[in-house]
């Protein structure tokens, strides 16, 4: 157990040196490549720690992104940069907390569906209250280098990454396991499911404004549609589907490859891409339903030989 | 004063009137047994008094104290712990982990993994079932799964556990089994409500007897007394009890 800890600490001590020192090496597109892959990855981890074990489908992720993104808007110029990151994901740990204390008593398609038209909600009262209170139309956001943003996205992954393993492995691991399997027995097991959802899915609210706030940077303006544009809900779903939600893995792995998948289908056939790319999205569901961590496990034990070793 | 007392226990689901008024008592070490024919109200009995489910009308109390209105976790915490008749268990958790949950959020105090752990295999020991302790939940049988139940509320160390048909849907031999099993319980000093349908076994068992139809009580009493009673034969419609 503390052996197994300390191999995957050491990993992830290892693959964070390595890539906190890439810019030194090159610039450009690489990085410009990695910022996208890095908030993929958080909005998918942070989105796995609460919808993975519970199985309460979460479509909310626009919605505490895009908060993040008019936090940065609101006070840009006048906070420093860390302190504006960890603004946004206060409020979104706030607002999630209200959210979830609202909802998650709804299961199932309820509950997806609300947080689908939460997302709307928002969009729709910040629209509004841009029309009419403010009169304004969007609103500009002052920039930051690219490295900067580089090891800001960089240190809330691996600050997601954390908070996912430890929630994991904690006693909140096993509660959020048992809600998803069979909510009424956790209850009756002395499990305070209401908390317990509501405060799991605030925290990874966190982390969802966070890398809002830090995205929103690269931009120089922003309105309500960029900031809650619902592709930041799906796409999250859909590559920690493509990863595999088996462990924390998955959805890293899910998150790089859809995203570089996504970009060279983008630069290489921008015709096609859309088409590709739903091609490439339904075969991987049909055939790869643990991802393609599952499928590579599934592989790597053929090839061994080995029978039906646990994973 | 009485470990569970109930006063005029109510629950309507719209027009359908499923508890009505019930009093009753369970006292501290006793086996209380609640038989009455399908449909009569024992679940929703067991459903409001571990708040599963508010109840439209009266109050019931544990230890002296009122519970109507205290969330599932809380009165599972205080001591009251409970089993489902279409078991409930985690399928995909290892069989260890399933008991795992009661030991570690069900006691009312907060212990440690290992600790809890530890009380875990200890009531899987205690159910026979620690050969099986690895194996995901949903791979063992339904007379396991049910034990699994058992043990998963042992785990939060009651007082009062409430045992939802255990012996339904088992052989012969597994009814034999969960009567030796109900026996052991009661010798830790537990106190025991059961509903139950298999009749020689709630007989044999039960200090005494609450027969529910349609929602009201109809006969309280020893095994005997309840055998004999009038009303109660012919709910049963002469069956031989």
């Amino acid at each position: 157990m503390t052996r197994d800890k300390s191999v995957t600490l050491g990993l992830l001590i290892v693959a964070f040196l390595i890539l906190a020192l890439l810019p030194q090496f090159t610039s450009g597109y690489l990085v410009t490549l990695l910022i996208d892959i890095l908030k993929f990855a958080v909005l998918t981890v942070a989105w796995v720690v609460f919808s993975g074990p519970t199985g309460y489908m979460s479509l909310a992720t626009a919605a505490f992104y895009g908060l993040g993104f008019y936090i940065a808007a609101v006070f840009s110029g006048t906070v420093p940069f860390p302190l504006l990151i960890m603004l946004a994901g206060a409020s979104a740990f706030v607002v999630a907390l209200g959210v979830g204390a609202l909802t998650l008593r709804l299961r199932g398609v309820y509950f997806a569906i609300f947080t689908f038209a939460l997302v709307l909600l928002v969009q729709n009262v910040v629209l509004e209250v841009e029309r009419v209170v403010t009169q304004t139309r969007g609103r500009f956001v002052e920039t930051v280098s690219t490295e900067g943003v580089y090891y800001a996205i960089l240190i809330v992954f691996f600050l997601t990454i954390l908070a996912a393993m430890l929630i994991r492995r904690s006693r909140y691991g096993l509660a959020l396991q048992s809600i998803g399997e069979y909510e009424e027995a956790a209850a009756h097991s002395g499990i305070n499911v209401v908390w317990t959802k509501v405060l799991t899915f605030a925290t990874s609210a966190v982390f969802m404004g966070m890398a809002g706030a830090i995205i929103a940077t690269r931009r120089t303006y922003i309105d309500p549609y960029i900031a809650f544009n619902l592709n930041t809900s799906f796409l999250p779903v859909l590559m920690a589907m493509f990863g595999g939600m088996g462990n924390l893995v998955g959805p890293v792995l899910g998150a790089a490859l859809f995203t570089y998948i996504g970009e060279i289908l983008l630069t290489r056939f921008p015709d096609l891409y859309m088409l590709i790319f739903g091609v490439v999205l339904i075969v991987s569901i049909l055939f790869m339903p643990n991802g393609v961590l599952g499928l590579a496990q599934g592989v790597w034990r053929k090839m061994r030989g080995g029978g039906h070793a646990p994973s | 004063m009485h470990l569970l007392e109930g006063e005029g226990v109510s629950r309507n689901f719209g027009g359908l009137v499923a508890v009505a008024g019930v009093d009753f008592y369970v006292d501290q070490g006793e086996i209380l047994g609640l038989i009455g024919p399908n449909g009569a109200g024992k679940t929703t009995l067991f459903n409001l008094i571990s708040a599963a489910l508010p109840p439209s009308a009266g109050t019931i109390s544990y230890e002296g104290s009122p519970i109507t209105g205290l969330p599932p976790y809380k009165i599972c915490r205080l001591g009251i712990a409970r089993t489902f008749q279409t078991v409930k268990i985690f399928a995909h958790l290892p069989t260890v982990r399933n008991v795992m949950v009661g030991s570690l959020f069900g006691t009312g105090s907060r212990s440690s993994a290992t600790e809890a752990l530890r009380i875990a295999d200890e009531e899987l020991e205690f159910v026979e079932l620690s050969s099986l302790r690895d194996v995901p939940a949903g791979d063992l049988t339904l007379a396991s799964q049910k034990r699994l139940e058992v043990a998963r509320a042992l785990a939060t160390q009651p007082k009062l556990l409430l045992l939802d048909e255990i012996m339904a849907g088992l052989t012969r031999n597994e009814v034999e089994e969960a009567m030796d099993l109900i026996a052991r319980i009661r010798a830790r000093g537990i106190t025991v409500v059961m509903i139950e349908h298999v009749m020689h076994a709630i007989m044999g068992i039960c200090d005494r007897i609450i027969v529910l139809d349609f929602g009201v009580k109809i006969a309280e009493g020893t095994p005997a007394e309840v055998a004999a009673d009038k009303k109660v034969i012919e709910v049963y419609l002469g069956e031989e009890i």
